[in-house]
């Protein structure tokens, strides 16, 4: 039983094949990248993960559970987060709240005791926010907690796309181009993060890349897609050198 | 049998009248995504015109109608300049307020200039019938079906044939990239609310033999236009003929067939179980973000 | 200028952040007390409505500016909370209090008979029922977004007012129900007493407690990230369904509550009081107090129920005193008087009211969209950065269309 398993799934949109039978495994504690051509497919799969996509065929499996019909709502709950590549934060809130947003999943009060806001409320609110500040510090984003969001620049609204997956507490984080749009310095931060990730926080990663120096820096194990379909699959160094995938994407 | 017929033509030219309101509010949604609450009112104000240029000024039925359209065109130009320009890009809900204001607007003004009474134009429809058997079927609304036929399939290929018509398409989709390509954005948004002015004057000016031109007039049928545009899917020409159609047949049937009460319910329900099966309406796109 | 220093996690939670607010919002309660003892019965009365409206504003702040969902059909909630409370006290159920009340059924086999249910008096019913329905309401409301949504809120309103009307059992139709004074655990409250007055702030008081507790907790972060990108809050791991269905819900109880209260000071209910057009009013509450806070839904109800007192104002008093001040001003008497005979045509010239509202909902958009509230906002700015304040701080951006469609 591995810790993450996509088996033989399929993603059709009518005659367009997006993902054509993708088989992978994720182990525990590793940082998995998937790269590719743009349009390869690769953001549909972490769709399909996020269970935003039904899949045409095949299924996902994260431990022992199949979660290819789950609603996409049981995904967080169950220690799956992602990042969006185009920025899915709430525009008109605070970093803050976004960031508390993230906690949601680990919500126990219910409705009328938020009504009258009793002690149980007001300390898993202390809680919630205890544990965004770890992230907070983590990330460096003290300077922004009360900005609102529609105000803060490119490579912080990243940062805090990363803090806000981070909250949830996730066993398995999908991150979806975490440098696009970033410089060489906020890529640095990014790749350094990235391994804090796996080391400190014990945090399996599933990442799509495009930029193969932080790719060669920080993966395990990488995957190449083309067209929606599987080019090769093995240790950076192995998938670099293969020929399909010199061809398709990488050049000589 | 006959009755049923009468019925149908009855229902499909309130049904005409009620689609060529909804016309008016899709093309404002096509080109700059802004929901006008307002364009039963200018429904109104156009028969309003027209009674001004008909009955007050004399010019007759032929050169009235034409220069109440034409009026209400540039009026409609007015409305665009003064009131959506500056707020466009705003969330929708504002906007659509902000024409709800317009239409209170509209109609008290209204009924300040002209009064609160019923108002008749002379009319070359009033009193004509064609006879086909034993069917009767009257002038009046005859013209409301022959003249809409003939505006929808006219914007209908304007805007998806000429580049006009892309353009404006464009600029509902996204208007900084559309003044980016080149797009003259503004004249456009200028000429697309004149167009639907005019289109609801003419709905305005076709309508005065059948129910009278007073100031409640607009509400009372703007209110019953918007299940029909929604109901053929707001953003689709075709669409809002057909649901204007629809929703004036059924509500025309209701009205014979169904105890009182039902005819003003009706097109509502009817409304609701489609929105319950289809959310887009009957002709809309389904459109999902790519994430 | 003033900068808060803070040391523990608790001062965000906290509903008064610090002791001038407190200090601020005492004394308002304090004048708001006061009040009746002060002004004029019809002023008091006038008062009374501001607070209803606020009740209402606030509900549909936590709907629509909140969690995003337009509504345009609060009204018809409002006639359910009212048209309950009047058929409850049909069946002798007081306002507050507890016991048992029978409802006359004539169910298909079982023939005639009675439902016996408890209750903690009709105000809570009222409330409830009008929460249920407003959760029903929700479920076919989950896959409209927009302008849909909107269409589908007022033929939601459309057609209960026309139950209203044709359910003669239950609600008298257009003939109306009468609706008697006020009795709560054995004390009688007539609506034109200052008690009445009291109950209705409380009531307003007491909804907005709650609602600022639910905004700062998971359920309210969960309507804000819900308005704001519902594929986000899909990934973390909101329930969209089943918190649209409780926003809604919520808003249709508060809105219900109000509707008894409604009920009551009208004394007299009928289905055509409960039109689009109120629906518009509650918009318009929330819209001119500036949907960014629940000071506009208070800010905005003021203003609504004012306009009326001020047209008021406007038809018999300006007139006259336009003359006066031409006078005045030396422009000769003649003058004066076709001044204030033009003025009087005007100002009594049916449908002034609705071009004044017109008006003023187009010139609150076009120059104040943050409301009110923004404007009261940009004021305490103002004052906070003194001398230091930037006049473009507010400066609106030129905004471009955006299509919605895609969320």
């Amino acid at each position: 039983m591995s810790f993450f398993r996509v088996d033989g799934v399929s993603l059709q949109f009518g005659g367009l094949k997006a993902v054509d039978n993708v088989s992978f495994a994720v182990n525990e504690g590793e940082i998995f990248t998937i790269i590719g051509p743009n349009g390869a497919g690769k953001t549909s799969i972490f769709n399909l993960i996020s269970r935003l996509y039904d899949p045409s065929a095949g299924h996902l499996y994260f431990g022992d559970r199949d979660i290819t019909a789950l609603p996409a709502h049981t995904i967080a709950k169950m220690g799956i987060a992602r990042t969006f590549q185009n920025i899915e934060l709430f525009e008109n809130a605070t970093l803050l709240a976004n960031l508390l947003v993230g906690r949601h999943c680990h919500t126990r009060t219910r409705l009328w005791q938020e009504l009258l806001f009793l002690p149980t409320v007001k300390r898993a609110e202390r809680q919630h926010r205890a544990k965004v500040e770890e992230v907070i510090d983590l990330l460096e984003l003290q300077a922004y907690r009360e900005k609102i969001i529609s105000g803060l620049p490119y490579g912080v609204r990243k940062v805090t796309e990363l803090a806000r997956a981070l909250c949830s507490e996730p066993k398995l984080i999908l991150l979806d181009e975490p440098s696009s749009g970033l410089n060489v310095e906020e890529t640095d931060d990014m790749s350094f993060w990235i391994r804090d990730i796996k080391n400190e926080l014990g945090i399996t990663v599933l990442m799509v890349e495009h930029d193969m120096t932080l790719v060669n820096r920080v993966s395990d194990r990488v995957l190449a897609l083309n067209y929606g379909r599987v080019l090769a699959s093995g240790t950076p160094a192995e998938v670099q050198s293969h020929p399909d995938v010199i061809a398709a994407y990488l050049g000589t | 049998m006959l009755d049923f017929i009468q019925q149908l033509v009855s229902g499909i030219a309130l049904g005409c009248v009620y689609g060529l309101i909804a016309l008016g509010f899709v093309l404002i949604y096509k080109a700059t995504e802004v929901v006008n609450f307002a364009q039963g009112d200018l429904m109104m104000l156009g028969g309003f015109f027209a009674y001004t240029f008909i009955s007050l000024l004399g010019l007759g039925y032929w050169w009235g109608f034409l220069l109440a359209v034409l009026s209400m065109g540039l009026f409609g130009m007015l409305i665009e300049r003064l009131l959506v320009r500056p707020i466009l890009g705003y969330p929708q809900f504002a906007i659509v307020m902000a024409t709800i204001g317009l239409g209170y607007f509209l109609r008290s003004a209204a009924g300040m200039i002209w009064g609160t009474d019923d108002l008749k134009i002379d009319n070359p429809f009033a009193s004509g019938v064609i006879r086909i058997g034993n069917l009767v079927l009257a002038h009046d609304k005859l013209s409301v079906i022959v003249a809409t036929l003939i505006l929808c399939a006219t914007l209908y290929l304007f805007f998806n044939q000429t580049r006009l018509g892309t353009a404006m398409r464009a600029t509902s989709e996204n208007m900084l990239a559309a003044y980016y390509m080149g797009i003259p954005v503004k004249r456009v948004v200028s000429l697309i609310w004149a167009i639907s002015a005019m289109v609801a004057a003419c709905a305005g000016v076709l309508l005065a033999p059948i129910t009278f031109i007073h100031t409640n007039v607009g509400l009372a049928l703007g209110l019953k236009a918007f299940p029909a545009a929604v109901l053929g899917g707001f953003g689709s020409i075709p669409g809002a003929l057909a649901g204007g159609v629809i929703i004036g047949v059924i509500e025309t049937m209701a009205g014979f067939y169904l105890p009182a009460g039902w005819k003003d319910v009706a097109p509502y329900l009817v409304l609701l179980g489609v929105l319950l099966l289809r959310p887009e309406g009957l002709f809309g796109m389904v459109a999902r973000k790519k994430v | 200028m003033q900068f808060f220093f803070k040391t523990t996690y608790d001062q965000d939670l906290r509903l008064i952040q610090h002791r001038g607010q407190l200090i601020a919002y005492l004394l308002l309660l304090g004048a708001l007390a006061a009040a009746p003892l002060l002004l004029s019965s019809y002023l008091q009365s006038q008062f009374v409505f501001v607070f209803i409206y606020a009740i209402v504003g606030v509900a549909l702040m936590i709907l629509t500016g909140f969690t995003g969902q337009g509504s345009l059909g609060h009204a018809a909630f409002l006639a359910i909370g009212a048209y309950t409370t009047a058929y409850l006290q049909s069946k002798g159920v007081p306002f507050a209090g507890a016991g048992l009340f029978a409802l006359d059924l004539n169910l298909p086999w079982l023939g005639p008979g009675k439902l016996w249910l408890p209750h903690l008096g009709y105000f809570l019913w009222a409330g409830l029922l009008t929460g249920i329905i407003g959760a029903i309401v929700g479920f076919p409301a989950l896959r409209l977004h927009g302008i849909y949504l909107l269409i589908a809120t007022i033929s939601f309103a459309f057609i209960v007012e026309e139950i209203l009307a044709r359910w003669e059992s239950v609600t008298h139709g257009n003939e109306g129900l009468r609706v008697r004074a006020l009795q709560a655990w054995g004390v009688e409250i007539p609506t034109n007493q200052v008690s009445f007055y009291y109950l209705c702030l409380a009531v307003l008081v007491l909804v907005i407690i709650g609602t600022l507790n639910l905004m700062r907790s998971p359920t309210g972060r969960a309507f804000i990230a819900i308005r704001d990108s519902e594929t986000a809050a899909k990934s973390m791991g909101i329930d969209i369904a089943a918190y649209k269905v409780k926003s809604f819900a919520i808003s249709a109880a508060i809105t219900g509550l109000a509707g008894s209260l409604y009920a009551h000071k009208l004394s007299f209910i009928s289905p055509e009081m409960f039109t689009l057009l109120l629906s518009i009013e509650f918009v318009m509450v929330i819209i001119i107090g500036g949907a960014i806070g629940l000071h506009g839904a208070v800010l905005g109800a003021i203003f609504i129920v004012m306009v009326d007192p001020l047209l008021t104002w406007v038809k018999d008093d300006v007139p006259s005193l336009a003359a006066g001040i031409a006078n005045v001003l030396g422009l000769g008497a003649g003058r004066a008087q076709a001044l204030e005979q033009s003025l009087n045509s005007i100002a009594s010239a049916a449908g002034l009211k609705g071009a004044i509202y017109g008006v003023i909902i187009m010139l609150f958009i076009l120059f104040e969209p943050m409301g009110l509230y923004g404007r009261w906002l940009k004021i305490k700015l103002f004052f906070q950065l003194f001398p230091l304040y930037k006049r473009a701080s507010f400066k609106r951006q030129k905004t471009y269309v955006k299509t919605e469609r895609n969320r």
